[in-house]
C-alpha cells in the first residue's frame, strides 16, 4: 500500500539523544577552543626560550612550564621564571633552533652550565604539557561558560549562607549570570514559540524578528505616550500592545498567503526590512526622545515596566513567568482546542483540512496572527522587562535564532522552553567566556549550530556512538506488512 | 535443471511480530510465480530480504545453486536480481535515459556522460521486450502505465534475471494491466523469470504459471491456475470462506437525495473535466459511476463533494441546493464522503487514530464543547469505532501512517459511517486493498443502502461496479454516455462505452421530480 515518505522518520526519539547531542557538539566544541587557542598551539611546538640567572622577588614566581603554556608571548626577557624550585630570570631569547635545547635536558644542564640555557619544547619530548595546556584551554573556558550562565557555585552557597545570617549583600553578585541567563532566554521562549505554533499550522514564519520590532515599537509607545494610569492596567495594556502589534505585523503576510498565495517565507522576510526601516524612522522621527538627538525612544513609564523581584542588578524580571505562561497556552491551544485541532490539521495536511470544511483562509491568518503576537510580546518584554526604551539597535538576533529553537524544540511548547533555556543560557554565558578566557565569542554561535545540528539529525549521532537504529523504525519501513502481522 | 532462485527456511521476526515463518520458495528459469497473499501476510517483507533490504533472522538464499549473501540491493543486483516497486522509485523532472542511467551512468572520456549510448541501449531494450517508451520524454509527463515500463526498463538495464514485481497493476487502469501482462509473458519469452506479487486473484490465474500463497507470515499452499479456482484461492489467502460475491437484495429507490442538473466543472488544468452532467441518485439504490480513470470522475465527485468549484450547473442534496455550499454544509446535510486518495485528502497521517475520527465533526458536541476538545467522548467514541469497524491498531493513539492501507480505509469508513448518511459519495473505496478489506467495505455500503442513503460509487474497476451498483452512469470524456440497469448490462457494453462506443438507447432525462427539505 501506499506510504509516505514521513512514515521513516522515528517518532519517538529517546529522551537521552537530545542530551547526546549536546554533550557531542560541546566535546566538539572543546576540540575547537583546542585548536583556536594560540597558546595551546604554541605548547604543541617549540617556543624557545633562555633562562638564566637566579631571580629572588617572590611576587613575579611563575613556574616555567606555566609561564610558557599560559604566556608563551608574554615571557619577556628579565622576568622570573621558577625551575625546578628556582627561579630564574629570563635574560635572552634564543631563535636559533640549533642553539635550543630540550627542558629535560636543560635541567641536566643547568647545574654545570649555569644560568643561559635555552629551553624549548617539543610535544613529544614532554606530551603531557601539551596536553595539560589543552585541558586548561577548554576547561577555563568552559568553567567561564558556566559561571557566567549558571554562576560560581561556591559563591553561590557562601551568598545563601550569609544571607541566611542575614547578609544579602553577597546574592546579588552571585546569582547575577542566573538571572542574566533567565532574562536572555525570555525573549527566546517567546519567539521559539512564535515560529513553533507557525510550524505547527504548516507555515514558515522567518518574520519573527521584524515581528519583534514592531512589537517593541507598539509596547514603547503604549509605554511612554499614556500616563498615570495604574500598573495593573498600564503593564498589561504594553504587552497587548506589542502581541497586537506584532500578530497584526505577522498577519499581513499570513493574509497574502490565504488570499493571494504569496509564499510568507518571502514576505515575512520582505515584512523584516520594512519593520527595520520603520523603526529607523519612528526613532529618528516621530519617536525619538525629547531633546535627544540619538534615535532611542523616550522611557516607558514606571507603571509599564514588569516588576524585578531583586534589587540592584539582578534584571530578572516577571517577564520569564509571562512567558512560560504563554507556553503553557501555547499547548493548551495546539492540543485541547478545536481551534489548535484545526490548526494542526491545516499543518499537517491541507487536502484533509479543506476535506474536513476547515477555513484554510482563516487557519494560515490566525496562526499567523498568534505566531506574530508571540513574537511581538518577546519585544514588548524586552521593553518592560529589561530596557525601558527602544533603541534603534532593539534586538540581538532573537527572531532568527528562533527558527532553530523552534526546530530543536521540535515545535512543541515544551521543547521550545527547554531549547529558550539552553541557547539563554549559553548566550549569557558566551560573553564572560569571552573576557575571562579570550574565546571569541563567535564559539558559542558554533556550538548552537552544533546542537542544532546533531538534534535534527540524529543519524550523525547514532554513527558517532555506533548506536544501533531504534527498531521501531526497520518496523516502519516494513509498514503495514507488520503492523497488520501484529494483530494476525 | 537447477532452478535460478530458491528461498530456503527464510524467517524473519521484527521486534514481537514474526513476518516471515520458515517460508520456502523455488523460482524456475522462465516462469512466473505469483505470490499472493492479503496485505501483512509478508509478501513484502520476503522480497525485501531477497532485495537486500532486510537481513534475514535466519534462512539461506540460493542462486542458480549457489548460496549467496544479500547485504543490499547492490548485491540483488549484481546477482541480476531486480526489483519493480509498487510506488515508482522515478526523478519525476529527469527524462526516461536519465531515470534509467540513474546509479549506473555510462561514461564517455573518463567524464562525460554518454546519454546516446545509453539512449541506444533503452531502445533496444524497448524493442525486444515490447516496452513502448520514448527515452527522451521527462517522466513526469509520462502516464502511470508507461512509468511503469521505465521502471522494467530500469532493472533489465541493470540485466536483471528475475524481476520482482511489487503489486505492479494496483495504480494500472484495465488497459494498462493488459499491457503489463503482455510485456511480462514477453520478458518470460525471452529468459526472464518473474516474482509476481498481488492480491488480486483475476490476475494470478490470467498470468501466472505457479502459485504460492502465504498467510500470517507462512506458506499455506502452492497450486496453478488450472488446478485452482478463485474461490479456493480467496479461502487460502484469508484462511476461511470468503464470498467473492456481494450479497445483496434488490434495489427500493425511494426519493432522489442527489440531483445534478447541467453541472460543468474545471480540471486543475482549467480544462472543462465535466460537461454537461445530470443525473439522479435516489435513496436506497447504489449508482455506479463507470469509466476510465481520468475521464471527469474525480472532477464530478470532487464538486459534488464540495471539494472543487463548480463552474455551471445546479446540484441539489435532499432539495437543499448546494452547488456552492462548504463542505462542512454538506456533511452537515448527510453526505458521506470517501475520497479517491485516502492518504492525501481522507487523512492526516501523522494524527492518531482518534483524531482522524474526528476530522470533520471535532467542532460538535460530543467532542467538543465551545472550543474545548472534549478528551474523554473522542477516546470513547475512537474505541467504539475501532471495534465496530474492524480498524486494526496497537491504539487509537498510533499515527494513522503507521496502519495498513485497508486499516487506515477502515478509519475512513467509520469516520464517514458513522454519521446518519443520505448520500454516500464513494470513490474507489477499495482500491488497493485485500480481499477480506474489500468484502467488509462492501458489505458496509450495501448496509448503508439498505438504511436507506443513497450511494454514488466510482471505480475504475470495473467488476467492482458490475457487483454493487444497481444503476450504472458510464463516463467518457466528462459526459455521461449512458445511465443503465446493472441487472441486464454486460461487461461488453459497459466497456464498449467506456472507451466512447455510443449506446444504442439516448440517456434518459434527467429527473425533474422535487422533493420537498429532509
Amino acid at each position: 500500500m501506499k506510504r509516505s515518505p514521513r512514515d521513516r522518520q522515528q517518532r519517538a526519539q529517546p529522551f537521552w539523544m537530545p542530551l547526546l547531542a549536546i554533550v557531542t557538539a560541546l566535546i566538539l566544541g572543546g576540540i575547537l577552543i583546542i585548536v583556536s587557542d594560540l597558546e595551546v598551539i604554541a605548547a604543541f611546538t617549540r617556543i624557545p626560550r633562555q633562562v638564566a640567572v637566579p631571580f629572588t622577588d617572590p611576587s613575579t614566581q611563575v613556574s616555567l612550564e606555566e609561564a610558557l603554556w599560559k604566556h608563551p608571548n608574554e615571557v619577556q626577557v628579565g622576568d622570573g621564571v621558577l625551575v625546578d624550585g628556582r627561579t630564574l630570570r629570563v635574560v635572552e631569547e634564543v631563535t636559533d633552533p640549533s642553539k635550543q635545547i630540550a627542558l629535560s635536558e636543560a635541567r641536566k644542564l643547568y647545574p654545570t652550565l649555569g644560568p643561559g640555557v635555552t629551553i624549548y619544547y617539543n610535544f613529544w619530548q614532554k606530551p603531557t604539557v601539551g596536553l595539560k595546556a589543552a585541558w586548561h584551554s577548554v576547561k577555563t573556558a568552559y568553567v567561564a561558560l558556566f559561571e557566567g550562565s549558571i554562576g560560581n557555585p561556591k559563591q553561590m552557597v557562601q551568598a545563601l549562607a550569609a544571607w541566611l545570617k542575614g547578609d544579602p549583600s553577597l546574592l546579588s553578585r552571585a546569582f547575577y549570570p542566573l538571572s542574566e541567563s533567565l532574562v536572555t532566554s525570555t525573549p527566546y521562549i517567546l519567539t521559539g514559540l512564535a515560529v513553533a505554533l507557525g510550524f505547527r499550522a504548516g507555515l514558515f514564519n522567518i518574520g519573527a524578528e521584524g515581528q519583534y520590532f514592531v512589537g517593541g515599537l507598539t509596547s514603547v509607545w503604549v509605554g511612554y505616550s499614556l500616563k498615570g494610569l495604574p500598573i495593573y492596567v498600564h503593564l498589561p495594556l504594553t504587552i497587548l500592545a506589542g502581541a497586537v502589534g506584532g500578530g497584526l505585523w505577522g498577519a499581513i503576510p499570513g493574509l497574502l498567503k490565504a488570499k493571494t498565495g504569496g509564499h510568507e517565507v518571502i514576505n515575512t522576510i520582505m515584512m523584516n526590512y520594512i519593520a527595520f526601516a520603520l523603526s529607523d524612522w519612528l526613532l529618528n522621527g516621530p519617536m525619538m526622545r525629547p531633546g535627544g538627538f540619538r534615535p532611542i525612544s523616550p522611557e516607558i513609564e514606571p507603571s509599564a515596566r514588569l516588576p524585578r523581584f531583586f534589587g540592584g542588578d539582578i534584571r530578572f524580571h516577571a517577564g520569564f513567568f509571562v512567558a512560560l505562561a504563554m507556553a503553557a497556552l501555547v499547548y493548551w491551544l495546539l492540543f485541547k482546542t478545536t481551534i489548535g485541532y484545526e490548526l494542526r490539521t491545516v499543518g499537517a495536511n491541507p487536502r484533509a483540512a479543506r476535506y474536513a470544511g476547515i477555513s484554510l483562509t482563516r487557519n494560515i491568518v490566525l496562526a499567523m496572527f498568534l505566531s506574530g503576537g508571540l513574537a511581538g510580546m518577546a519585544g514588548a518584554n524586552d521593553i518592560a522587562g529589561v530596557i525601558y526604551y527602544m533603541p534603534n539597535a532593539f534586538s540581538a538576533g532573537y527572531g532568527w535564532d528562533s527558527i532553530a529553537l523552534a526546530l530543536l524544540g521540535r515545535s512543541h511548547p515544551v521543547g521550545v522552553v527547554l531549547a529558550a533555556l539552553l541557547f539563554g543560557t549559553l548566550r549569557a554565558g558566551a560573553t564572560r567566556m569571552q573576557s575571562v578566557a579570550q574565546i571569541p565569542i563567535d564559539i558559542i554561535s558554533i556550538l548552537q549550530a552544533m546542537i542544532i545540528i546533531f538534534i535534527a539529525a540524529p543519524e550523525i549521532i547514532r554513527s558517532l556512538y555506533r548506536l544501533k537504529k531504534p527498531s521501531t523504525a526497520e518496523l516502519a519501513l516494513a509498514g503495514g506488512d507488520t503492523a497488520e502481522g501484529a494483530q494476525a | 535443471m537447477t532452478p535460478i532462485l530458491q528461498l530456503e527456511g527464510i524467517t524473519k521476526v521484527f521486534p514481537g511480530v514474526v513476518a516471515n515463518d520458515d517460508i520456502d520458495l523455488t523460482l524456475q528459469q522462465g516462469e512466473i510465480l505469483a505470490l499472493l497473499g492479503e496485505n501483512g501476510a509478508g509478501k513484502s517483507t520476503l522480497m525485501n530480504i531477497l532485495y537486500g533490504l532486510y537481513a534475514p533472522t535466519a534462512g539461506r538464499i540460493v542462486i542458480r545453486g549457489q548460496q549467496v549473501t544479500i547485504t543490499g540491493p547492490h548485491d540483488a543486483i549484481a546477482q541480476g536480481i531486480g526489483m519493480v516497486h509498487q510506488h515508482f522509485m522515478l526523478v519525476p523532472p529527469l527524462t526516461v535515459t536519465e531515470n534509467v542511467i540513474l546509479g549506473n551512468e555510462p561514461i564517455r572520456h573518463g567524464l562525460f556522460l554518454d546519454r546516446n549510448r545509453a539512449a541506444a541501449r533503452i531502445r533496444q531494450i524497448s524493442a525486444d521486450y515490447g516496452l513502448e517508451v520514448d527515452p527522451s520524454a521527462v517522466v513526469s509527463t509520462l502516464p502511470v502505465g508507461a512509468q511503469q515500463r521505465v521502471e522494467i526498463i530500469k532493472v533489465l538495464y541493470r540485466s536483471a534475471d528475475v524481476l520482482i514485481l511489487d503489486e505492479p497493476t494496483a495504480v494500472l487502469t484495465p488497459q494498462e494491466v493488459d499491457d503489463l501482462f503482455a510485456i511480462v509473458r514477453r520478458l518470460v519469452a525471452g529468459g526472464k523469470s518473474i516474482i509476481f506479487i498481488t492480491h488480486k486473484l483475476k490476475e494470478v490465474m490470467a498470468l501466472a504459471d505457479r502459485i504460492v500463497v502465504l498467510r500470517r507470515g507462512r506458506v499455506v499452499g502452492e497450486t496453478t491456475p488450472a488446478e485452482a479456482t478463485e474461490e479456493m484461492l480467496a479461502a487460502m489467502m484469508v484462511g476461511r470462506e470468503v464470498s467473492l460475491a456481494v450479497a445483496k437484495t434488490p434495489a427500493k429507490p425511494a426519493q432522489p437525495v442527489l440531483q445534478v442538473e447541467g453541472l460543468h466543472v474545471l480540471s486543475d488544468r482549467h480544462q472543462l473535466a465535466v460537461q454537461d452532467v445530470s443525473f439522479t441518485v435516489r435513496s436506497g439504490e447504489i449508482v455506479g459511476l463507470a469509466g476510465v480513470q481520468g475521464n471527469g470522475q474525480t472532477e464530478l465527485v470532487e464538486a459534488l463533494a464540495g471539494q472543487r468549484e463548480v463552474l455551471s450547473g445546479s446540484v441539489r442534496i435532499g432539495g437543499h441546493d448546494v452547488t456552492r455550499a462548504s463542505p462542512r454544509r454538506r456533511a452537515q446535510l448527510g453526505v458521506a464522503y470517501v475520497p479517491e486518495d485516502r492518504q492525501r485528502d481522507g487523512l492526516v497521517l501523522d494524527f492518531p487514530v482518534a483524531d482522524n475520527l474526528i476530522l470533520n465533526t471535532y467542532y460538535q458536541p460530543p467532542f467538543a464543547r465551545g472550543i474545548l476538545l472534549q478528551r474523554a467522548a473522542i477516546r470513547a467514541t475512537a474505541e467504539r469505532l475501532v471495534k465496530d469497524f474492524d480498524v486494526r491498531t496497537p491504539s487509537i493513539d498510533t499515527a494513522v501512517a503507521n496502519l495498513s492501507g485497508g486499516n487506515q480505509q477502515k478509519v475512513i469508513v467509520a469516520r464517514e459511517f458513522d454519521r446518519p448518511v443520505v448520500l454516500l459519495l464513494a470513490s474507489q473505496p477499495t482500491r488497493g486493498l485485500d480481499v477480506g478489506s474489500i468484502e467488509y467495505i462492501h458489505a458496509r455500503i450495501v448496509e448503508k443502502r439498505d438504511h436507506g442513503a443513497g450511494v454514488l460509487l466510482v471505480s475504475s474497476e470495473l467488476d467492482e461496479i458490475m457487483e454493487l451498483a444497481d444503476r450504472i452512469l458510464v463516463m467518457f470524456r466528462g459526459a455521461i454516455m449512458a445511465d443503465l440497469p446493472a441487472g441486464s448490462t454486460t461487461r461488453e457494453q459497459i466497456g464498449l462505452l467506456m472507451a466512447g462506443g455510443r449506446h444504442e438507447q439516448p440517456q434518459p432525462a434527467p429527473e425533474e421530480e422535487e422533493v420537498g427539505g429532509r
